[in-house]
């Protein structure tokens, strides 16, 4: 199965929201829409799902013309961001009302959605309503919803965005698995890279309205095609520096990611910058350190718990291994293969 | 904190006053009630409330005040729910100006509109009937129906109206089985309002109707026989009057202050 989006613009009230996004999804890997907030994935997705109409281009599933289906005759599944349930129903109702629409009989039904509640772990709240549920459960309820249905596309809009670090750490592990069960086309949007790193399959980085590079995940990560494509897949942002600073020839700036910049040698071959540190963040299991070196802002990203002060004189070791050479128009240049990403 | 509880008690005491006043009066004869001060009736009778349920002239005010006031409700709601989940939903050109104008309908004293609706319930047969009270009432109950149930239904997240699309839902039954009962007490509140409305108005509903769909209150109004006013049943009627109201309180008790905030707490 395939859903192929060509050539879609959208603008609201004279604002662009999607400008030429051409897309390809398959069945049976994990695809993942990355931006940043405001970057078009939630419009893409609702025209994937049929609740917008792109203003030109058109939607294709299995090479047919779903351009102008709505979205209840479409065999998807979407889950929000927010919790979506319906208040009033049972977590059974709940999970089972796609079910029942569909006409499916009473012993499948119970069926079904037994066997999908004790997959997410929320079977024995079946008789409760969504609201005497944490944020958690009622997330894996709509996430039940969508998985019931055997749906042929299930579109997920940042699903664990509202939850706590701790529920999405676990959520983030089960969803590869669970969707890797399911026949459908999985599309996922998310704005966080690490995120994105952590379910695999392909991704397309949207940026501006417009999808900027796709492929692999992991190629596109290793091989971000223009700094726009670096900058929207590194969290913390990339570290974007002139060439010339560094002493590097054909090439007009160069970006590291953070965690390429270490505060030890260890290679005969690392350039040594002397820098002073403006500000470290602990992250729970990393610490961020932000430097000023060659007059512009460095940071580190360094495994573990660490303390710094603002003002210490402190050295940062950049391999050209690692580095991802940009010409003058923000194009990557060859990339030398890193030892790892 | 004993002073405020004094203080409720005195508030209380005094605005229970007129109502205990009623209710005594109407258990009272008019003899007793001419005759003097007293704090309670010496010699209670409930001849004033029997009058009032053996002589049609009475209680078929309280049928025809239901009738129409039940009427009332029911259309004015059934207007009411598609309209403000439009206004709810929907952009539209116009949609703010439109809303707005809906509410300012109510800033006209109901007086400005009985002769247009005489005249033209008159020369269309409808002169005397319950619709025609139920009809004319719905040109104020309308537009506050849809203010309140347009409040409770902003409340509610589009994204489930979409779920229930991409769930196959036909959108009769989602708003049927889904949307109505998370705004149950919207509906509560806004029937609440046309109810109380309805049932209190007197201008129009006396001006439109002459016998056959007279509603109580205007039937209390010409109470005065040759022996003068009957108070005594007066009175009756007047505690007869306030018990629907209170059942209907009632009912919608713990919506009341968002009702009256129009759904927007």
């Amino acid at each position: 199965m395939t859903l192929t989006l060509n050539n879609i613009n959208l603008s609201v009230d004279g604002e662009v929201y999607l400008s030429n996004v051409t897309a390809s999804f398959k069945a049976g890997i994990f695809n993942t829409l990355l931006g940043p907030t405001l970057s078009g994935k939630t419009s893409l997705l609702r025209i994937l799902a049929g609740l917008d109409a792109p203003d030109e281009g058109t939607v294709k599933f299995n090479n047919g013309d779903i351009t102008n289906i709505p979205a209840k005759k479409r065999n998807i599944a979407f889950v929000y961001q927010q919790f979506i349930n319906y208040p009033s129903f049972s977590v059974f109702d709940n999970i089972a009302s796609p079910l029942k629409v569909a006409g499916v009989s009473k012993s499948e039904i119970n069926g079904r959605v037994e066997k999908i509640s004790s997959l997410l772990k929320i079977d024995t709240m079946l008789s409760r309503k969504p609201s005497e549920l944490s944020g958690g459960q009622q997330q894996r309820v709509a996430l039940a919803r969508a998985l019931v249905r055997n749906a042929d596309i299930i579109l997920l809009d940042e699903p664990l965005g509202n939850l706590d670090y701790k529920l999405r750490e676990e959520l983030r592990l089960e969803l590869p698995k669970l969707f890797k069960e399911t026949n459908s086309i999985v599309v996922y949007a998310t704005t966080e890279p690490e995120e994105a790193l952590m379910l695999g399959g392909n991704i397309a980085l949207l940026s501006e309205g417009k999808v900027i590079q796709s492929g692999p995940t992991m190629d596109v990560y290793r091989r971000p095609q223009n700094i726009q494509s670096a900058l929207t897949f590194s969290d913390p942002p990339i570290n974007i520096c002139a060439a010339r600073s560094l002493e590097i020839a054909n090439a007009h700036s160069i970006g590291i990611r953070p965690h390429h910049v270490k505060l030890k040698r260890r290679n005969t071959a690392d350039i040594e910058l002397n820098a002073h540190v403006t500000l470290s963040e602990i992250t729970g299991s990393e610490t961020f350190v932000h430097s000023l070196a060659l007059d512009q802002q460095w940071t580190t990203a360094i495994h573990g718990v660490h303390h710094f002060n603002a003002g210490d004189e402190i050295s940062l070791y950049l391999n050209p291994a690692n580095f991802i050479p940009f010409d003058a128009s923000g194009n990557t240049l060859a990339i030398l293969e890193s030892e790892g990403v | 904190m004993k002073n405020i509880r004094l203080t409720l008690v005195f508030y209380i005491a005094f605005l229970m006053i007129p109502l205990y006043w009623l209710f005594n009066m109407s258990l009272k004869t008019n003899t007793e009630i001419l005759s003097g001060f007293s704090l309670w009736p010496t010699n209670p009778t409930l001849d004033n409330y029997i009058t009032i349920f053996s002589d049609a002239g009475w209680y078929m005010g309280y049928v025809n005040s239901t009738i129409y006031v039940g009427l009332n409700t029911i259309i004015s709601l059934a207007v009411a729910l598609p309209a403000a989940y439009a206004f709810s939903r929907y952009r539209f050109m116009g949609d703010k100006h439109l809303f707005f104008w809906l509410l300012s309908n109510r800033m006209a004293p109901p007086a400005v509109f009985v002769l247009p609706f005489f005249q033209l319930y008159s020369s269309i047969g409808l002169f005397d009937t319950h619709i025609a009270v139920a009809l004319a009432h719905c040109l104020f109950n309308v537009p506050l129906a849809v203010w309140i149930l347009e409040g409770f239904m902003s409340g509610i997240p589009k994204e489930i109206d979409e779920t229930a699309q991409i769930d196959g839902y036909s959108f009769g039954a989602f708003f049927l089985r889904i949307f109505m009962p998370l705004i149950k007490s919207g509906i509560g509140v806004a029937a609440f309002f046309c109810f109380m409305f309805s049932w209190v108005e007197l201008l129009i509903a006396r001006t439109l109707t002459s016998v056959d769909a007279k509603p109580i209150a205007a039937v209390m109004t010409r109470t005065v026989s040759a022996s003068g006013l009957d108070w005594g049943v007066l009175a009756a009627a007047g505690v007869l009057t306030i018990i629907p109201g209170a059942i209907v309180i009632w009912f919608v008790r713990n919506h009341i202050a968002k009702g009256f905030a129009l759904g927007r707490v």
